[in-house]
């Protein structure tokens, strides 16, 4: 991600478009607040933070209860790893787009910023189509979410996975309406800035849960600890 | 750097960076840039490929398994949060990276946690069994 405040030399800190005078603002509280774009994407890291704790207490309900099957489908019988290579797929490459379109946002092309992030919602809509599509053959073949403990902390796992992906998919399009309409106007960057911080923050959940939930998941129970 | 920021000599001086974004002290080409989230796309796709290789093959010491893949999702993680989200140990990264820590430490403790004392109340626990008999 580059702005024009990461382009100006470090003396001059964020002598940029935005501020005429340097700050001698340090963020460890010398020299006066931090600039805004530092307090907003910081802001925004605290709270992806306490979003992965929240993630991490339905990691751990999974890792608790996904040998209590009730009698019923176990992981190994349910799930399709060729699909999850697919979703996992669409979502490593959306990650790269979105890197690419705050490239672009960097270097205040229109063009490429729409085309990056056109790419990184169609990937984004394709992994949502495979999640519901395996979901509903889940359900259709009665391994829904209230079938066993299992089954339950697996729906809500990767559940709340993809609504966060939904969600981040509306805010991906409100953020192509505001450059269109608005252009790079700085607090406008801010949102995207916390935006892509977003997007990757849900590609490193989706990396644990395609490895803890599908590859060690569907492993033969006698390899498990 | 010399005159305003001698009051702040140390490990701290310059301005911090936010998350995901680039250091302010490196002057990078728009090329270098492409080139380096390329990097990090084609070490987290090797990385990916290995997970479902390892699942897959029978290379791999059996009861290893889950642990090779344990391993591996670690790794990716560090890839995205080195190339993508930029964290990294420069001095302008320190809040960001303390904040993380936290937050790793946080994720550790429920999820290492919740498993340590779930596997005790399951061993202390009468056996469902019998639990069923004693009610009939």
């Amino acid at each position: 991600m580059s702005t024009e405040a990461l382009r100006t030399p470090p003396g001059s800190s964020h002598a940029g478009h935005h501020s005429a005078a340097p700050s001698p603002a340090t963020g460890h509280g010398a020299g006066g607040p931090a600039p805004k774009r530092i307090v907003v994407g910081y802001g925004f890291w605290i709270f992806l933070l306490s979003d992965v704790i929240m993630f991490s207490a339905f990691f751990a309900a999974y890792a608790v209860l996904f040998k209590n099957t009730a009698g019923g489908p176990t992981a190994e019988q349910l799930f399709d790893l060729r699909n999850t290579a697919a979703e996992t797929a669409c979502l490593l490459a959306s990650t790269f787009t979105c890197a690419m379109a705050s490239l672009a946002v960097g270097e205040r092309n229109q063009k490429w910023t729409q085309i990056s992030l056109l790419a990184t919602g169609l990937l984004g809509v394709a992994f949502i189509t495979l999640e519901i599509r395996e979901f509903a053959s889940l359900i259709d073949r009665g391994a829904g979410p209230s079938r066993s403990a299992f089954l339950s902390s697996f729906f809500t796992l990767v559940g709340c996975h993809g609504v966060h992906v939904t969600a981040g998919l509306l805010w991906l399009g409100t953020m192509m309406a505001q450059f269109y309409a608005k252009g790079f106007r700085r607090d406008i960057r801010h949102r995207f800035l916390c935006f892509s911080l977003f997007w990757h923050a849900l590609d490193i959940i989706w990396v644990g849960i395609f490895s803890l939930v599908y590859l060690v998941g569907t492993l033969p129970r006698e390899l498990l600890p | 750097m010399s005159g305003e920021h001698e009051f702040d000599a140390g490990s701290n001086v310059g301005e911090d960076r936010a998350p995901g974004a680039e250091s302010a002290g490196e002057e990078r080409t728009l090329g270098q840039e492409v080139r380096g989230y390329a990097l990090g796309l084609a070490l987290a796709v090797a990385l990916t490929a290995a997970s479902f290789w390892v699942r897959g093959t029978d290379l791999v010491y059996g009861p290893g398994l889950a642990l090779a893949l344990l391993v591996l999702a670690v790794a990716q993680m560090g890839i995205h949060l080195i190339f993508f989200l930029h964290i990294t140990t420069a001095p302008d990264n320190e809040n960001n990276v303390l904040a993380l820590a936290f937050g790793v430490l946080i994720v550790c403790l429920i999820v290492f946690g919740s498993l340590w004392v779930m596997e005790h109340l399951n061993h202390n626990m009468v056996p469902m069994q019998e639990l069923m008999q004693m009610q009939r």
